[in-house]
């Protein structure tokens, strides 16, 4: 069911590219900030002063190893013999995007800046920046579109409260690529004393490098739980992928050939990544970048993009504000071609559907983005067979969405 | 060999670089526009592709090139519309008397609609409407090699920064063609009151790093802020203080004429 990948994969390359994708597409301006981050990033990771500090950070901190949940209710619901919830929505702060800005605050301060920025959509890595900087006493400024800062206004009191100041944006759609834009152009406006946060697996190299290495411990702890709980076998791995962050670090260890104790026992789990179709990738409200999409530069990198016939990047839509982002990561571009993942687009009716299912079944209120990722349970159901076990990554909880659900009228009678 | 674009510099005095904006405020204005920046002495005629994410670009160049997108309808202007527009003033300049002075043209705009135009198809197209070169912002040298294979006879304009290390000014230096645009300071394009007082060491460094003309752009908007410029380096690139003028052609010719006469006289 996995095409044999028996070659150890690795990337990207020096100049940054994961196969055909990737690469630094910005000003000139920028790109020596990019090659000094890189540098920083790669001599970071060789120093145990470094990693050590990450490591007390991630288990005292954000609180990990994050549990692996078994969710026998929803399993049966959903026709699965087993159901395993990586419950990312338990770090602090209520999403896995804490990992990616612990790692990049840490890396900051190392660097010697005192200011950092970021941009957010749903408001999760926002917050999630805006703690890190917090406790890592940055300075720290968050570009969030208009239209998010209305869907998400949860997030945006908690970033002023933790001390940050909330950029609107009101270019384009006011949602998150126009958000990633006023950032970028920021920093080149302030890149000799400012530390550009990103939050996803998107944008110039290093950044998908540094976000998947900061994101991996998902998946590593995956891995290990499996092991330690006498897992020993895993039909799929799934999880949402917008940018891809979360689903970056899931996957990666994966495709690299993990296996539990290094016994091999768990294989290579069919690797499923469910993007926002919004109202149908038939029509034109859909966050769809690599079912619908082709490739493209934006954002500084050359991957999936929804574009017009002039290369004008198109409005993504989604439900999740998190989700509807018009590109993708770029190594999820290179492991859809070399067939390593597989991407399945998801509707904000289904999402909608898995999201009522969880909180339901198991009592937990899952993240819109997550329950794209949950909404791929029954289709693997009939794929696999009523035996199969499936891990899925939480990526964050609902708190933020609640709104969002209450306006579409699930939970009222 | 001295290409077209060089040559529209010279070692005498500096040359005026002018910038407008492609289908803004629609096809017919922005075709006038280039009219009037031939006739009012501009050098070389920087001519912007609208697109929907300028990210090296302010607020006056965005709104131009949205509405340029929004003028030509369902359709858009983009792109191919921009090379058109290109090739139909080169004709009409072919056309008129001689002595019209027809100044060589770069196109300036960001690398996707390119790609999706297809590179070499694009750089034919181009050769075609006699552009003699290009400047594509979120394309760095290190990344060019795709675009520098496929568009042979056309110059890539590549930028150097207040950042640029003596390494990447020599990358710039030695890969761009035409000239080498060197940017005033940090951020995007735009008006700015003041130029940076390091102005002038910024472009004996990137002048020492290449043998090509040196043209200055970013924030330049005043007859005074471009003579000043035009004392230290061999080109003056003014953008958006012209676009905000691309509406009245009059009002265009005048502040154009204005500009070339500072720039000329400026030593």
């Amino acid at each position: 069911m996995f095409p044999s990948a028996e070659n150890v994969y690795s990337g990207p390359d020096a100049a940054g590219f994961f196969g055909a994708y990737g690469g630094r597409f910005v000003p000139e301006t920028v790109i020596p900030a990019l090659e000094e981050l890189t540098e920083a990033f790669e001599a970071a990771l060789e120093d145990s002063e470094f990693t050590g500090e990450l490591e007390d950070l991630r288990h005292d901190y954000i609180g990990r190893h994050t549990p692996m949940y078994r969710a026998k209710r929803l399993a049966e619901a959903v026709g699965l013999g087993a159901v395993y919830l990586k419950r990312e929505d338990l770090c602090h702060t209520g999403a896995h995007k804490i990992n990616n800005t612990i790692g990049q605050c840490l890396l900051a301060k190392r660097m010697g800046k005192k200011r950092v920025i970021a941009e957010t959509g749903a408001g999760q890595h926002g917050v999630a920046t805006a703690t890190a900087a917090t406790l890592m006493g940055l300075e720290c400024a968050v570009f969030m579109g208009v239209e998010d800062i209305r869907r998400q206004s949860l997030n945006v009191y908690k970033m002023k409260l933790l001390g940050a100041e909330v950029i609107p944006v009101a270019e384009g759609t006011g949602t998150l690529a126009d958000a990633v834009t006023a950032a970028l152009r920021h920093w080149v406006e302030r890149v000799d004393d400012t530390f550009y946060v990103l939050g996803s697996a998107v944008g110039p190299h290093p950044y998908p490098l540094m976000v998947r290495e900061f994101q991996s411990v998902i998946g590593l702890e995956i891995i290990d739980q499996c092991g330690a709980r006498g897992v020993d076998r895993l039909d799929a791995v799934v999880a949402c992928v917008g940018g891809g962050s979360n689903a970056i670090g899931t996957f990666y260890p994966f495709v690299l050939g993990a296996s539990v104790n290094g016994s091999g026992v768990l294989g290579r789990p069919l690797l499923v990544g469910a993007e926002a179709a919004g109202l149908g990738v038939d029509t034109d409200k859909t966050g769809a970048s690599m079912t619908k999409g082709s490739p493209g530069v934006m954002h500084g990198f050359y991957s999936y993009l929804l574009q017009d016939d002039a290369g004008n990047p198109l409005e993504a839509y989604s439900i999740s504000a998190g989700l509807d982002y018009p590109g993708v990561g770029p190594e999820h571009a290179h492991f859809k071609d070399e067939g390593l993942v597989r991407y399945e687009p998801v509707t904000d009716a289904e999402a909608l559907a898995a999201f009522e299912q969880l909180t339901r079944t198991e009592g937990i209120i899952p993240a819109i983005e997550s329950s794209h990722a949950l909404a791929l349970l029954p289709r693997l159901a009939a794929e696999l067979g009523p035996d199969a076990v499936v891990v899925v990554t939480l990526s964050g909880r609902g708190d933020k969405d609640i709104d969002i659900v209450r306006e579409a009228g699930l939970g009222v009678d | 060999m001295t290409s077209r674009l060089q040559a529209a510099f010279s070692a005498e005095r500096a040359s005026l670089v002018a910038y407008v904006m492609g289908g803004y405020p629609t096809r017919e204005g922005s075709l006038a526009a280039l009219h009037a920046l031939a006739d009012a002495g501009a050098d070389v005629i920087e001519l912007g592709i609208p697109y929907s994410d300028p990210l090296a670009d302010g607020p006056v160049i965005r709104e131009a090139a949205d509405e340029a997108r929004a003028a030509a309808g369902e359709a858009g202007f983009g792109l191919a519309e921009t090379i058109d527009l290109a090739r139909e003033f080169a004709e009409q300049r072919a056309a008129m008397p001689t002595g019209s002075p027809t100044p060589p043209f770069v196109l300036m705009g960001y690398l996707n609609p390119l790609m999706r135009m297809g590179l070499p198809k694009a750089a034919a197209a181009m050769r075609e409407a006699d552009v003699a070169g290009v400047i594509v912002p979120d394309l760095p040298p290190d990344m060019a090699g795709p675009w520098l294979a496929a568009s042979a006879g056309i110059d890539t304009v590549f930028l150097a920064a207040p950042t640029s290390t003596p390494e990447r000014l020599a990358k710039v230096g030695t890969m761009s063609g035409g000239f080498v645009y060197c940017v005033s300071s940090l951020g995007v394009t735009g008006e700015r009151a003041e130029l940076p007082p390091e102005l002038a060491d910024l472009v004996a460094r990137v002048k020492a790093s290449t043998e090509l003309p040196v043209a200055v752009g970013f924030g330049v908007s005043t007859a005074a802020q471009a003579a000043a410029v035009a004392a230290v380096a061999d080109g003056v690139v003014v953008g958006s203080a012209i676009v905000r003028r691309q509406r009245d052609a009059d009002e265009l010719r005048a502040f154009v004429a204005e500009l070339a006469e500072s720039v000329r006289s400026a030593r």
